[in-house]
């Protein structure tokens, strides 16, 4: 009995305080896309730490869609996204009376390594990627001359993300174009070091991986260009072609949507210009590529003007330039 | 006589037999149940040995008072088990005085008619109903139609509401196990209907609605989906708002309407990650929530076994 007059007593309390107003403290909410998390989150630590805990910063994750629709109705202060804000998703925020600022973060690009060992190949098409990884490849593609017949008959061996990763969605969604949908038969791994080592040692094999992995072990494998097949012809992925928007579709700019009410409070304000100036270690410590310090200039100088919108017209686009992308007027 | 004798003779050897085959029959079925047991034990053993081996190493004072961070062996999960234990507490709080006050008026005083057996059959059907459904009502109603937020409070009303057929189930068990004699003892002697509910039934069936009631709050300890749905966040590097201040009325329930993460949260966060690092970070996470289940679990064993002695009839 004592019990339940214990639980009463606790749900009076309850019901009580559900009436009382919260203060408020300086809270800083994001939200959105799980692949710009590692890099937001390492922002939030710095800037928190710098701030000795004056001022609160939160970041969820609810993907980048589900991140657009918390920010267009109010509900958060910046929103990460994966890819610019599409039309429904500026007519939302347009009719909820959001403006925003989109300020480019990183990019994010993966490579398709194989061995040094492997002579024959040093440039591979999407379609020809697609062939070996669709999910209906599984236990049918299995040596090099059922992709390509110039391609010798040998075994053909696979490395890449595990399936939990943003990694294996990316890639997926990039070279399938569905993300998740991959043949299951090759070895998976989280741990880079065991993609290189396996990699590096077999040479039938192929394999992919964040460029930011592959960039130390460069002399250890072997990475291979791409050919989307719109006439750019083969790209070898470098940080200058990444920037440039020519490794495609295997890279892309990740972006980060500041609203303007927002904006307006200064601690939101001075996190921006934090995230503006400091970011460059931060984002090569997470293992992603900075932009050029060009990049984060112009975009910290179209947000103090007040520069709303976007550059895109609410249309996904691939193979922008970054320069490309400042040079652009903003809508929206 | 001798002829039914002879009769029987040859069917009583064909009996035994019988009866050979049949206690054959017994000891595979005694195995197979042995093995049934074994694996289900050897599969749970096999995880939690999995996970002591991937994170006992990171358990340390420092990942139990660390917020998370970028850098996985840093990180750690003080706001994510700080708001376990409150979301958990709101949980109790609600969930509890509904659950068993349901319970009591179904077994007790409803009468036996069409309404009643509705209620019993939707009981029965939504402790079947898959958790992100509970997480989508109250994004729905709590979230939006109350405006209580995506805070504590949400998820606690959120779980509480999950964990309702559950306690509302057993608390109708332990009552229906109260020998009828004693209320028609205690009716007897003029007791109100109210009197012999409040002093000799519930009294009596304390231990197994208490049961019930951890049951239920272990579950909702684990519980993800429904909690993403109303939007528990990701990275959260501080604390919800103490609950005692210096200031008048010295109590607070800022705390309440602030927002947090939760241990099943942060472990799928590291898990998805690149990184043995953050995969250790995960499994350590994992052993907590599983020692905080366990905890809850001997809390109610112990009350069950105390209870019970306590009763004298």
């Amino acid at each position: 009995m004592k019990f339940l007059t214990g639980s009463a007593v606790c749900a009076v309390a309850l019901a009580f305080c559900a009436a009382n107003a919260h203060a408020q403290t300086k809270t800083i909410a994001i939200d959105g896309s799980s692949t710009v998390f590692p890099v937001s989150e390492a922002l939030a630590e710095e800037f928190q730490k710098s701030k000795r805990g004056r001022i609160r910063v939160t970041v969820g994750i609810s993907g980048t869609g589900g991140g657009f629709k918390k920010f267009c109705r109010g509900e958060i202060d910046m929103s990460n996204a994966s890819r610019p804000i599409l039309k429904e998703e500026i007519e939302a925020c347009r009719r909820a009376g959001i403006e925003f600022f989109e300020l480019p973060l990183a990019y994010d690009a993966l490579t398709v390594a194989v061995s040094p060992k492997n002579t024959f190949l040093d440039c591979i098409t999407v379609d020809e990627l697609k062939r070996i990884w669709e999910p209906g490849a599984q236990g049918k593609v299995t040596t090099w001359n059922q992709v390509n017949a110039k391609w010798p008959n040998r075994k053909l061996t696979l490395y890449g993300a595990g399936s939990d990763s943003g990694t294996f969605d990316y890639f997926t969604e990039a070279v399938t174009g569905k993300a998740k949908a991959s043949r299951g038969d090759y070895t998976a791994s989280e741990d880079d070091n065991v993609l290189v080592q396996g990699i590096e040692n077999d040479p039938n094999a192929l394999g992919y991986i964040p460029y930011a992995y592959y960039a130390p072990h460069a002399k250890q494998m072997k990475a291979l260009g791409v050919d989307d097949g719109k006439g750019k012809g083969c790209v070898k992925p470098s940080l200058e072609a990444v920037t440039a928007g020519t490794y495609n579709p295997l890279a892309r700019p990740l972006f980060f949507y500041v609203s303007k009410k927002s904006a307006a409070k200064p601690e939101v304000k001075e996190y921006v210009e934090f995230a503006m100036k400091q970011s460059i270690p931060l984002i090569r410590e997470v293992k992603y590529l900075p932009l050029p310090e060009v990049a984060y200039k112009t975009a910290l100088e179209d947000f103090s003007k007040g520069r709303v919108g976007t550059v895109f017209g609410g249309v996904p686009e691939v193979g922008l330039s970054i320069e490309e992308l400042m040079k652009r007027e903003k809508r929206g | 006589m001798t002829d039914v004798a002879h009769q029987h003779g040859p069917r009583r050897i064909v009996s035994e037999v019988q009866v050979l085959r049949r206690r054959r029959r017994e000891r595979i079925f005694v195995i197979f149940g042995l093995a049934s047991t074994l694996i289900g034990l050897l599969v749970l053993l096999a995880l939690l040995g999995n996970l002591v081996i991937d994170g006992v190493a990171r358990l340390d004072w420092n990942f139990l008072t660390n917020f998370p961070s970028r850098r996985a062996a840093q990180a750690g999960i003080l706001s994510a088990w700080v708001g376990s234990l409150l979301v958990i507490l709101v949980t109790a709080c609600i969930g509890a005085p509904l659950g068993v006050g349901a319970g009591i008026y179904l077994e007790e005083y409803s009468a036996r008619n069409w309404l009643t057996n509705i209620i019993e059959v939707n009981v029965a059907n939504l402790a079947a109903v898959p958790s992100i459904v509970y997480g989508l009502l109250a994004l729905g109603l709590f979230v939006y139609g109350f405006g209580t937020g995506r805070s504590i409070f949400t998820a606690g009303l959120t779980l509480a509401l999950l964990i309702l057929p559950i306690v509302i189930v057993a608390t109708r068990e332990a009552i229906r196990s109260v020998p009828q004699t004693i209320r028609e003892a205690a009716l007897a002697i003029g007791a109100t209907k109210g009197q012999v509910t409040k002093d000799h039934v519930l009294p009596a069936a304390l231990p197994g609605v208490l049961t019930g009631v951890i049951i239920g709050l272990s579950r909702a300890l684990g519980e993800t989906a429904p909690l993403i749905t109303i939007g528990a966040l990701t990275f959260i590097a501080f604390l919800p708002a103490p609950p005692i201040t210096s200031e008048f009325p010295f109590v607070s329930f800022e705390w309440l309407f602030d927002g947090f993460t939760v241990l099943p949260i942060q472990a799928f966060n590291w898990i998805s990650r690149p990184g043995r690092d953050f995969h250790a970070n995960a499994a350590a996470a994992g052993l907590v929530l599983l020692i905080m289940t366990l905890a809850l679990n001997s809390i109610a064993i112990v009350l069950r076994y105390r209870l019970r002695k306590r009763l004298q009839w």
